[in-house]
């Protein structure tokens, strides 16, 4: 035990990936290098803006510290679009890798590209799936039942914090050190010291632990604010579709997170304490892994899916000027994929030798959830039916999802049937169908909620033109990137594979390489179009915070919302309560009485126990005890001491809030009611005319 | 500060299911740690021991008792029991269906 050895566990200069690239200088090192380059200088040049701009404090004081739902909300898309941006140049390099790699080794080795493919998994999955649903529920879940905020707005920021501190490790991981080589799921034994007794495996439990611990806190939170805080005369059968769907999300989170934790503390257990829960010998059983993973694993597959079909709700019933159909068949259909998500985890691992009898049963109960699911697009359909639809970005998003998504549910029905399923386990095909549920299910969902609240979170809209671009990258580069491995998967070309043999494959790994890049420039639009319309904000200000005369109570406030989000506690007779108060003349009507609001203050106890929990993981990976006990005294102490604080609320008087509420009025009343096809024009303030 | 009646039952209920958490863990780790009984006997006291742990989880700290219970309270626990039961019957049947596998 040297000095050295005590203070940086197992790392040592080699751990450095400018180092490996200097000694090893192969392509594949020279990509790895400048990823982590490229890691190590955007954080540079973060930090030297923020310095040179002297937001530090704005940062601290308005961002980092902030228990407002909203600003959370912001933060979680922030964090995923910069793990979606690392993650998907991985899948390009990858699908670059396989368009060259055919009878030669290309451009990454074969240790950098499993890798590549395990990050981009876990990052799709754990840092940008979920924190961008995670930051649309949060941003809009409170203002659609009329709350002032989440039930627990402390725990909602240590949420925040974990999920940050997750992405951390795996930006870490870039530069320090391997990540795993275990895919995704991370199966044992192969992750098992015996095997893999690097930092890889480790880095992958504990950051996957850090997000999993984040996302426990999530649901509990948001389940608790949806059971506990909606508005008076808010009744179950009232809740708008994205509410539903968040519920249903948030308990799907309850349930289905702990097993994923317990699987990879399970797992850490044999890596560190020398356990054998998952070992080859003495007592082990690396299927209890497989079992548990996936009893996570498919609900959090409509943990993914869930919002974005209460997204789609909300877009098609507003972007078609009617009352969303069949509302109460929707709700039904919610709940029972909820449930019915917890009886078909085997499907994950028909191979993996039960017998037949079960595989049948779980087959079966795989293709039932098609049928709710179906319920939902012929819902989607019938309320474009007859509607005065607005082909915007959005509408474009949620048009494409649904031809999208049936296609890849047909081909989900075909993976459901056993023997099939034994055909074409662990090929591409199977990569492709559940690429083909995930692009077009949640993240053109994402995208669609995005265009379509962002009014309401900043103020002013997104450019038109550019979401368009981006809705024919994303589309066409989807079809492109994964119709050709529909094909390759069903001539039998295995996932994650580093080298092809058969140059017949060319064409299509071409195709899909075009696809990939096509996507790419999707993503390149989405943030053009952010940049385009922060440049144009001028002319697409929506004061009044109603641009696309929409329903949900969630339109009924200025845009930007105030901090309190309700000057006063709405009172809701009917679904859609908005629509209604539009009608009988019940919106834009001052209050009657104004009363203080209790808010919470800001607190930097989140961002503490955050950070030590992650410090405290990063020195498990690098085996740096004294930083492990640091982080893990910090997180305790803080948790601990805020437990004791008392003076963690502020009161808004009444006649500030009287004040604002009588400025957004006066703004309304000066603006000029507009007519749903002039929405994208510089004449919409924000103010809808009524029509009907 | 002034500590009135409800305040203190609960206190004294959080108490009591403290100590019977703390006594049942430790019978547990006794049984395991001084080999009292046969693997597959301390196996079935363990489980009825946690079953008893759950009892009073659910009785001393989320205070629900059949009495008061309201309905969403009731909806709730019936629901989590369906999802509990769904996961580990599931999970008993799929790990002793390949146990042979493991041999």
């Amino acid at each position: 035990m040297t000095f050295w050895h005590i203070l940086l566990g197992r790392l040592t200069w080699t751990s450095i990936a400018f180092v490996r690239t200097w000694r090893d200088p192969t392509i594949s090192g020279i990509i790895g290098g400048g990823a982590a380059a490229v890691a190590v200088g955007g954080a540079v040049v973060v930090l030297a803006l923020l310095t040179y701009l002297r937001a530090w404090r704005y940062l601290w004081t308005e961002w980092m510290t902030s228990l407002d739902h909203k600003k959370i909300g912001i933060m979680y898309m922030v964090v995923a679009g910069v793990m979606l941006t690392r993650a998907l140049i991985e899948a390009v390099v990858m699908r670059t890798q396989q368009a060259i790699a055919i009878n030669n080794q290309g451009i990454v080795a074969p240790a950098h590209f499993a890798e590549l493919f395990t990050t981009h998994g876990t990052i799709m999955i754990f840092f940008v799936g979920m924190p961008l649903l995670i930051g649309l529920m949060n941003y809009v879940m409170p203002l659609q039942i009329g709350a002032r905020d989440v039930a627990f707005p402390y725990m909602n920021s240590i949420s925040l914090w974990l999920t940050i501190g997750g992405g951390i490790m795996l930006m870490a991981s870039l530069v320090i050190g391997k990540f795993s080589t275990g895919g995704w799921s991370g199966y044992p034994p192969y992750t098992e010291l015996a095997f893999n007794g690097g930092v890889g495996p480790d880095y992958w439990i504990w950051s996957v632990s850090l997000s999993s611990l984040g996302a426990l806190m999530t649901g509990i939170n948001f389940a608790v604010t949806v059971y506990k805080l909606r508005a008076p005369g808010m009744t179950w059968m009232r809740l708008p579709l994205f509410t539903w769907t968040t519920l249903c999300t948030s308990i799907l989170m309850i349930f289905a997170v702990p097993p994923l934790t317990i699987a990879t503390l399970l797992l850490a257990a044999d890596r560190y304490l020398g356990m054998h829960f998952f070992t080859n010998d003495l007592g082990g059983n690396m299927m209890n892994f497989v079992n548990l993973f996936w009893l996570f694993g498919h609900p959090e597959v409509y943990i993914l899916i869930l919002p974005p079909f209460g997204v789609y709700s909300e877009v098609v019933s507003a972007y078609s000027s009617k009352e969303l159909y069949g509302y109460t068949s929707l709700v039904i259909a919610t709940m029972a994929i909820a449930i019915l998500s917890f009886t078909v985890w085997l499907h994950h691992f028909f191979t993996m030798g039960q017998s037949a009898p079960i595989n049948a049963f779980f087959g079966i109960a795989t293709m039932l959830i098609g049928i709710p699911t179906g319920v939902k697009i012929y819902d989607w359909i019938w309320t474009m039916f007859w509607g005065e639809v607005r082909l915007n970005t959005a509408m474009l998003f949620s048009i494409g999802f649904m031809v999208t998504f049936v296609i890849g549910g047909m081909s989900g029905i075909i993976l459901a049937t056993p023997p099939v399923d034994y055909m074409v386990h662990n090929t591409l095909f199977l990569i492709a169908h559940f690429h083909n549920m995930l692009i077009p299910g949640m993240l053109f969902g994402v995208i669609a909620g995005y265009y379509y609240w962002f009014p309401k979170a900043f103020g002013f809209r997104l450019s038109e033109t550019w979401g368009r671009r981006a809705f024919y990258c994303w589309f066409f580069g989807f079809y492109l990137a994964f119709m050709p491995l529909y094909v390759m998967g069903l001539g039998g070309v295995a996932r994650r594979s580093q080298e092809l043999f058969d140059p017949a494959l060319r064409p299509w790994t071409l195709i899909a390489e075009f696809g990939a890049l096509l996507l790419l420039t999707g993503l390149a639009c989405i943030f053009i179009q952010l940049y385009v319309s922060i440049r144009e904000r001028h002319s697409t200000r929506v004061p009044v915070g109603d641009p696309w005369d929409a329903r949900g109570l969630e339109w009924s406030m200025s845009a930007p919302p105030p901090e309190y989000n309700f000057a006063t506690i709405p009172q809701v007779s009917r679904r859609d309560a908005f629509y209604w108060r539009k009608k009988y003349d019940g919106a834009y009507q001052p209050a009657d009485h104004y009363r203080d609001i209790e808010l919470p203050k800001n607190s930097m106890c989140g961002i503490l126990v955050g950070m030590g929990l992650t410090a405290c993981f990063f020195g498990f990976v690098w085996h740096i005890w004294w930083l492990a006990f640091l982080g893990f005294a910090i997180a305790l102490g803080t948790a601990i001491t805020r437990s004791f604080m008392r003076d963690v609320k502020r009161i808004i008087p009444a006649e500030e809030v009287a004040a604002h509420d009588r400025r957004w009025l006066d703004r309304a009343a000066a603006a000029r009611p507009i007519s749903r096809h002039l929405e994208l024009t510089p004449e919409n303030e924000g103010l809808a005319k009524w029509q009907g | 500060m002034k500590i009135s009646p409800s305040l203190r039952a609960d206190f004294l209920t959080y108490l009591t299911g403290y100590g019977l958490a703390i006594v049942l863990t430790g019978i547990s780790f006794a049984f395991v740690f001084y080999r009292l009984l046969a693997p597959e006997a301390v196996f079935a006291v363990i489980l009825f021991l946690a079953l008893i742990q759950i009892i009073v989880h659910l009785r001393c700290f989320l205070h629900i008792s059949l009495k008061q219970s309201s309905r969403s309270d009731l909806q709730l626990i019936l629901f989590s029991a369906l999802i509990i039961a769904l996961m580990v019957c599931g999970t008993l049947i799929v790990v002793l269906d390949q146990k042979a596998r493991m041999m």
